[in-house]
């Protein structure tokens, strides 16, 4: 439970960077990867993430139960876009070059093929980063970087708060759980569905009207402290800028740059080559 | 920004902290792929008509983030704002319609649903698939699809999971009026 998310502590270059400026590469990476649809740009980031993946000492074995999931949601995504549009990509490259012609509107064509290489290229160049950021990140910087990239400090603590208390409330729902099913309450896969519901929801009253409780001491023993008085405070977890935070951001910001830049010369968001 | 009472930062912060807790490891999952039936949504719209819309929508927006988070995979924005929407239009229907979560009735809990079932129309059908379609490229349909189980189902949810907590709630506060003067 202590390793909830995947907090994994190794001496590495992206592991000495500080939290928030990680924090900031990981938006300008994701808004880069997220507005474009520029294909060799996909492919170079994916490569980019697979790079910082070994820089970070990370071995595919740590995060195989992710990139597991990661594939299976990858496939389904794709089949169910097939399934629903099989002429997608032909709407968006405006041409139409039949490659297998199969009944109905499932002949498959180069375009709706290209469409799908973008879209695996497009989780492929954001989600790595992701997972990099919750792999080399300290849960308890995380507050503390929020508040380095002009969050409102009220806000991160309210996040560090959420940290900080999720590991009490699933205690707490463990226990509570325990004791109704000790009453005779079915949970398990045996019982049906609207069962299940109801069941959920014999844990769910206790633990949300004691969560309430909870609510009410916290915020009258922060205020016993004067928690919201200055307009600044001081954070337990925080790291100052290095150097090579601030190069690690310019690089991350110059991404984002020649993103916007290739979909403005582009004169769209989809690379064509059809064209 | 209009400064935060504590007590909304705490209702935000263990907010956030019991609808990653029930997302996490209470969903159910439904037949669609990647969309599951989530109790926590529940929670939400009565977390959202007691502490009020901001408290809502950042109790959508970081229980939701951290649950992405936890799983590793990409983080949805798309879905986490459709949450943080939900959470915001929740908690301002509830500020219209003058609930008053301290002594719901029978038309408090009418009013609840209805308010309910709109928000989440809203937040599937409306902000998520038109986000993704300009984030992620994807056809209308499948995100229809997904938007509308999703929707249903969380609709759903919520009308079995925050009405029960909407009475249980009441039951704990004393009602207005529940003392009588001795003649």
């Amino acid at each position: 439970m202590t390793n909830l998310f995947n907090y994994i502590d190794r001496p590495s270059p992206i592991h000495r960077l500080s939290g928030a400026s990680k924090l900031v590469c990981l938006l300008l990476w994701s808004v880069a990867a997220m507005t474009s649809f520029y294909t060799p740009l996909l492919v170079a980031l994916t490569v980019l993430a697979l790079i910082f993946f070994r820089m970070a000492k990370l071995r595919l074995k740590d995060v195989s139960f992710t990139v597991g999931i990661m594939l299976v949601y990858v496939a389904l995504n794709n089949v169910l876009i097939f399934l629903f549009s099989p002429d997608h990509g032909v709407e968006l490259y405006g041409s139409r070059t039949v490659l297998l012609p199969l009944p109905g509107r499932y002949s498959l064509t180069a375009e709706q093929l290209f469409y799908h290489l973008n879209v695996i290229l497009k989780n492929a160049c954001t989600i790595p980063p992701v997972i990099l950021f919750v792999c080399t990140t300290n849960p308890s910087e995380f507050a503390a970087s929020l508040n380095r990239i002009g969050v409102s400090y009220r806000i991160s603590y309210s996040v560090a708060l959420a940290l900080r208390y999720i590991p009490d409330i699933q205690r707490e729902y463990h226990d509570i759980s325990l004791a109704q099913q000790a009453r005779g309450v079915e949970m398990s896969k045996k019982a049906n569905l609207i069962h299940r519901l109801k069941a959920a929801s014999t844990i769910l009253i206790p633990l949300v009207l004691s969560s309430m409780e909870r609510i009410e001491t916290i915020s009258n023993a922060m205020e016993l402290r004067g928690f919201g008085k200055e307009k600044k405070r001081t954070w337990y977890a925080s790291r100052p800028f290095t150097p090579a935070d601030y190069g690690s951001m310019a690089f991350c910001a110059i991404l984002l740059i020649l993103s916007l830049a290739l979909t403005a010369i582009n004169g769209g968001r989809f690379f064509n080559p059809f064209r | 920004m209009k400064k935060f009472s504590v007590k909304s930062i705490v209702a935000i912060g263990i907010g956030a902290a019991l609808f990653f807790v029930l997302g996490r490891f209470v969903s159910i999952p439904s037949p669609v792929p990647n969309t599951n039936i989530s109790v926590q949504y529940g929670l939400l719209a009565f977390l959202a008509v007691v502490y009020g819309p901001v408290a809502g929508a950042l109790i959508g927006f970081i229980g939701h983030t951290l649950i992405d988070f936890s799983f590793g995979w990409c983080i949805w924005w798309s879905w986490v704002i459709a949450s943080a929407v939900f959470g915001l239009l929740m908690g301002l229907s509830a500020k219209v319609l003058k609930m008053d979560e301290a002594q719901i009735g029978k038309k408090g809990l009418i009013k609840f649903n209805l308010a309910q079932v709109v928000c989440h129309l809203i937040s599937w059908m409306v902000v998520a698939p038109v986000l993704d379609v300009y984030m992620m490229g994807e056809p209308w349909d499948k995100l229809i699809a997904q938007g509308l189980t999703a929707g249903i189902a969380n609709a759903v949810t919520t009308a079995i999971v925050g009405s029960l907590l909407c009475v249980a709630y009441a039951a704990t506060k004393t009602k207005a009026g529940s003392l009588s003067k001795e003649d």
